[in-house]
């Protein structure tokens, strides 16, 4: 257990710095890349295997004990998280190989990419909130230098606001550890978890929640401290930014739901309200923002924010039952739900990459007629695009039947008519999509009036075997929905019962 | 930058500068220094060696690719800390072994030395890796 806890960091860090020394010879960090992002995807299968048989694993960093030393914990919802930072790894590993060009691959596109998971699994794992913000900034270090590599205006646009936002966040957050030091003496998350309950003040806990809200909030992309994601996410390579979707917002979604299930959970009555406004209110924005976009990535980018709104949707609502089996209905449809949409997300800015490649453009305007030259690609497409709008059977249609469930569970029935609308919104954008780039008839001045043109055979295989192995994902996890929520649920009620994370940290030392 | 002086004076400075930053990486382990200070002053004597001679000297002197540097340096700290691994503690925790030195006494070494010199090699070429470029341009 020990060992597999640590894999995930000591993988990614490996590559990078085997990459490093491989500096010069591209075809040995190509193939490192890819060697490396499989053996993450194997560790952390095993993670999760190990943590669904003998429950939440702890080890403490260099053998100091828990609340002194930097603890790293993986529960089920920790576990799952790495899995899939391991898979959207191994995908956008493989897709990298023909969809980058050689510049950004030599100037260290593959050690920053292992940095950057490396920093999202080292978040996903940290029992401290500190040692969180430490893991934050590798992920941010790195993928500052991803969206800018290469040095297109577009991109140091983009790059700009994006880190611009970020720091702030940062900051944000740094301050409300320091803070949160001061009040309690520890930052282990588990010691926090028991120590906040018995503070003399209770409204400086939830002034402190806020800080924390507004500083992941803003990593998370929730309404409204979302500009930097639609102003950055269109303008790298597609695989850059095909990571970023899947992953770095998520990274902020991961840390509110732990800290508001952990830590904050004294004044659920504010905290988990305004959680719950937020996700309606980011689930309406996003969706609304996509509708006015008329290039590929920035509606994908669009789409993302309000898929954020229905996994904060889980947490509102779990925070706001007085039921145990309601709130763990409702983080399961949480964890489900940001299970299906990394997958999901991830492939459709894949999909995207091919659209542009076979036909010159981002831009929906001049895409046109890939249906007809290219019927695969158009079911690629669809598979990601139904499941995201929430079709049944695909994966999205079981996220959003627990979320939903939950919420008329805990009798929030606006909450619901908000998420079942932005559904349909999404159908809607998607189907623009669709209609746009692949139903009708290629513009005459298109690079696809003519036949499409082909892709190389080694392009076909790297460029389409991860959006076909992603998309088969997602409709596996459609049609296993059963088991699939059955590990969420019990990733939920790990996160709803909080002495068993306690305790496997402050308890039973290993 | 072409003076006599700097150029005869970095021919000695630069031996001294390396020793000082050795010297500095050991002494880290107990009292203050360590990889970190030790890996800068290390790399200043580069940069002044690159002052006096020339960037493309400095790089050639140095005898690596910063960036091989780097590299080499996560890979040694990686296995440093991994090597607790193996002796089935938790990551990062320090090995020791003491080595009985005749004249000397007991000699402690452990892998925190080893992350200290990891530590070293990163910030050395970390820091080349920056000024040398820029003093090309």
């Amino acid at each position: 257990m020990n060992v597999l806890l640590v894999l995930p960091l000591v993988i990614p860090l490996t590559t990078a710095a085997a990459s490093l020394l491989a500096w010069r010879r591209l075809p040995l960090q190509r193939f490192l890349a890819v060697a490396g992002a499989a053996a993450l995807l194997a560790a952390s299968a095993a993670l999760l295997a190990g943590v669904w048989t003998n429950g939440i694993a702890a080890t403490q960093m260099g053998g100091w004990p828990a609340p002194f030393g930097i603890t790293l914990v993986a529960d089920l919802f920790s576990a799952v998280m790495v899995v899939l930072a391991g898979v959207v790894g191994l995908a956008v590993a493989v897709y990298s190989l023909a969809s980058l060009d050689e510049p950004r691959e030599s100037f260290g596109y593959y050690p920053l990419l292992h940095v950057l998971l490396m920093g999202v699994c080292g978040a996903f794992l940290t029992g401290d909130l500190f040692n969180l913000y430490v893991w934050f900034e590798v992920m941010l270090m790195a993928s500052f230098v991803l969206l800018a590599l290469g040095g297109e205006p577009d991109q140091l646009r983009g790059a700009i606001k994006y880190v611009t936002l970020n720091l702030v966040a940062s900051a944000l957050f740094l301050a409300a550890v320091g803070i949160l030091y001061g009040l309690a003496g520890t930052l282990n998350l588990a010691d926090l978890a028991g120590k906040l309950n018995s503070l003399a003040e209770p409204s400086t806990v939830t002034a402190l929640a806020m800080l924390f809200l507004v500083a992941f909030g803003i990593k998370a992309a929730v309404f409204p401290l979302f500009f930097w994601l639609p102003a950055s996410y269109h303008t790298p390579p597609v695989a850059v930014s095909a990571v970023f979707a899947g992953l770095l917002t998520k990274v902020g979604v991961y840390a509110l739901i732990r800290v508001f299930t952990l830590l904050f959970v004294q004044d659920v009555g504010y905290t988990h309200t305004l959680i719950l406004v937020l996700s309606g209110l980011t689930m309406v924005t996003g969706v609304l923002g996509a509708a006015a976009q008329q290039e590929f990535r920035r509606i994908l980018s669009f789409h993302i924010i309000s898929q954020i709104g229905y996994m904060i949707l889980g947490l509102g609502l779990a925070g706001l039952t007085t039921s145990t089996a309601l709130a763990t209905l409702a983080l399961a449809g949480s964890v489900f739900y940001i299970t299906h949409h990394i997958i999901v997300k991830t492939n459709l800015f894949l999909v995207s990459g091919v659209a542009r490649r076979l036909g010159g453009s981002f831009e929906l305007k001049a895409l046109g007629g890939l249906y007809r030259g290219r019927p695969g690609l158009a079911i690629l497409f669809l598979i990601p695009a139904l499941s995201l709008a929430g079709m049944p059977p695909l994966s999205g249609f079981f996220a959003k039947l627990s979320l939903v469930q939950a919420g008329l569970g805990a009798g929030q029935y606006a909450i619901v008519a908000v998420a079942l609308v932005v559904g349909l919104l999404t159908l809607f954008s998607m189907t623009k999509i669709w209609a746009e780039a692949f139903w009708k008839p290629a513009p005459a001045d298109s690079a696809l009036d003519s036949p499409p043109p082909d892709l190389g055979p080694r392009e076909r295989y790297t460029l389409l075997l991860p959006i076909g192995l992603l998309a088969v994902l997602t409709v596996t996890i459609g049609l296993a929905a059963g088991p699939v929520f059955t590990l969420a649920t019990r990733a939920a009620e790990q996160l709803v019962n909080r002495d068993a994370y306690v305790h496997a940290v402050l308890g039973g030392q290993r | 930058m072409n003076s006599l002086i700097l150029r005869v004076a970095t021919r000695f400075m630069l031996p001294l500068l390396l020793l000082f930053s050795v010297f500095l990486l050991l002494r880290g382990h107990n009292e203050p220094g360590g990889g970190f200070s030790g890996g800068l002053v290390a790399a200043s004597a580069f940069v002044l060696y690159g002052f006096a001679f020339g960037a493309a000297e400095a790089g050639h002197a140095l005898g690596a690719d910063p960036r091989r540097l780097i590299g080499a340096g996560l890979l040694l700290a990686v296995g440093s800390g991994s090597a607790a691994l193996l002796a089935e503690q938790p990551l990062m925790t320090g090995l020791w072994a003491v080595v009985a030195v005749p004249g000397f006494g007991d000699l402690h070494l452990g892998t925190p030395l080893l992350f200290d010199v990891a530590v070293y090699l990163v910030v050395v070429g970390v820091t080349l890796s920056i000024v040398l470029p820029l003093a090309e341009e």
